[in-house]
């Protein structure tokens, strides 16, 4: 499941990943110690590193999907898209995509949320990759998985930079494989709360 | 007869009506959109005392280190082949988000690989090797646009966001809706002063919210070099309110 123990055991450009992600503590409400991507596109080679790592694993698997999780999702999905000769397809909260969509509803710690995809976006039988930022319950990512689904399309991996404890010792989400660059950062000392 | 909101493609053929949408009669006029012109004597918070109310650029417009050739134009007027295939892959959706108003959905473009990539290249022939470090996207379809230029140019991605999405310390800038305000933030230190950056979306409507973005970056001392957009509707006339800020675009409805 962890890229480093998926053929990538040592590999200096997963250093570089986990190190450019910003821990900012009490984001967005207390006690949630937010796994900050955003450094990440800051540093050129850090970016690149990370797409070249999926596109390599991704390019020769008959993929014609990238389907990205608004909106952190977007920042990665496409690039990877136009190196492995895919289409992008964006899965968005609801009321965003303006033309006939399917929905799915996922749980939340409180309440329920909704993902969204356009109707005619994926064929049946199409092979798809589903691309977030981070995965912390999954409940986001198996909604993307129901979702694709429903379309007939089969879903090969889910992948994502980082990945919160809650997967850790999980190689499945809904019977479908995870890819995870890094595990999440501590606070150092310095950073300071 | 539909209003000019329709895109053309470059070859002067209208493209073929979305046969899953009944088109609206009679759209309405072009103040239905959601950013609104400038109205003279509005001064919005939040802005530096020293600007006029509403001015795009917070410089007065500054010398430009190495001018991009062709400025503040639509590449469908060079007439590059890639063009028509680009326009022709964007769906219009009538009476979203509002009646009245005819949607631009690029959804449909990143759908066609070969779109896409000729989008992308057509930017990164444009901006390689101008030694532009920042690539700035404007939230969301901004983000899909700006990452693999930014990649093949060899600059930084920097999202601009809606409030309380980004963590930590951010800076702000409040623009103008046709009802109300919205803001726009980016972090601190996400940015130097002295780069050199570009701002991306999909669209440029009344460039409302393109203008808070080069607020945002010319108050941390950014040089703005352009604003590059897939489509432009020249209608509502964001180019104007850019001011001095070139504006490149792929198609011009």
């Amino acid at each position: 499941m962890f890229a480093a123990e998926n053929g990538l055991k040592g590999d200096p450009r997963l250093q570089g990943i986990s190190e450019a992600i910003r821990v900012v503590p009490g984001f967005p409400k207390p006690g949630i110690m937010f796994q900050d991507i955003t450094p990440l596109f800051l540093d050129h080679k850090v970016f690149k590193d990370t797409v070249d790592i999926f596109v390599d694993r991704y390019r020769d698997m008959g993929i014609s999907v990238v389907a990205g999780v608004e909106a952190r999702g977007f920042m990665f999905g496409p690039s990877i898209a136009l190196a492995i000769g895919a289409k992008f397809v964006p899965l968005r909260k609801p009321g965003k995509l303006p033309a006939s969509v399917i929905s799915e509803q996922y749980v939340l710690e409180y309440g329920t949320d909704c993902l969204e995809m356009h109707v005619g976006a994926v064929q049946p039988g199409e092979r798809a990759l589903v691309i977030d930022d981070l995965i912390a319950t999954g409940g986001t990512l198996s909604a993307a998985i129901r979702l694709l689904e429903r379309m007939g399309a089969e879903v090969v991996e889910c992948a994502c930079v980082i990945g919160l404890p809650e997967v850790k010792g999980q190689c499945r989400l809904r019977g479908k494989p995870l890819y995870i660059l890094v595990e999440p950062r501590d606070i150092d000392c310095c950073q300071g709360m | 007869m539909l209003q000019s909101l329709l895109l053309r493609a470059s070859n002067s053929i209208s493209l073929p009506l979305p046969n899953r949408h009944q088109l609206s009669p009679s759209p309405k006029p072009l103040s239905a959109w959601i950013d609104a012109a400038p109205s003279a004597g509005q001064s919005p918070s939040n802005y530096r005392s020293a600007l006029p109310s509403l001015r795009c650029t917070a410089a007065g417009g500054g010398s430009e280190l190495q001018p991009l050739q062709n400025q503040g134009m639509a590449a469908q007027d060079e007439k590059d082949p890639r063009i028509a295939r680009i326009s022709s892959s964007i769906r219009i959706i009538p009476d979203f988000p509002k009646k009245g108003i005819l949607f631009q959905d690029i959804t449909t473009l990143l759908l066609d690989t070969k779109a896409f990539k000729d989008t992308i290249d057509l930017f990164v022939d444009r901006y390689k090797g101008k030694n532009i470090s920042v690539v700035a996207g404007i939230e969301a379809r901004g983000f899909i646009f700006g990452p693999p230029i930014a990649l093949a140019i060899g600059a930084k991605f920097v999202p601009l966001r809606k409030p309380k999405k980004l963590p930590g310390e951010v800076i702000s800038e409040e623009y103008s809706l046709e009802y109300g305000k919205d803001v726009i933030e980016m972090h601190v230190g996400a940015v130097q002063a002295g780069e050199r950056a570009l701002v991306i979306d999909d669209l440029i409507a009344t460039g409302g919210t393109l203008c808070a973005a080069i607020r945002l970056l010319e108050r941390v001392g950014v040089h703005v070099v352009e604003c590059a957009c897939v489509i432009e509707l020249p209608e509502l006339k964001g180019r104007e309110r850019l001011e001095d800020k070139p504006l490149f675009v792929l198609i011009s409805g």
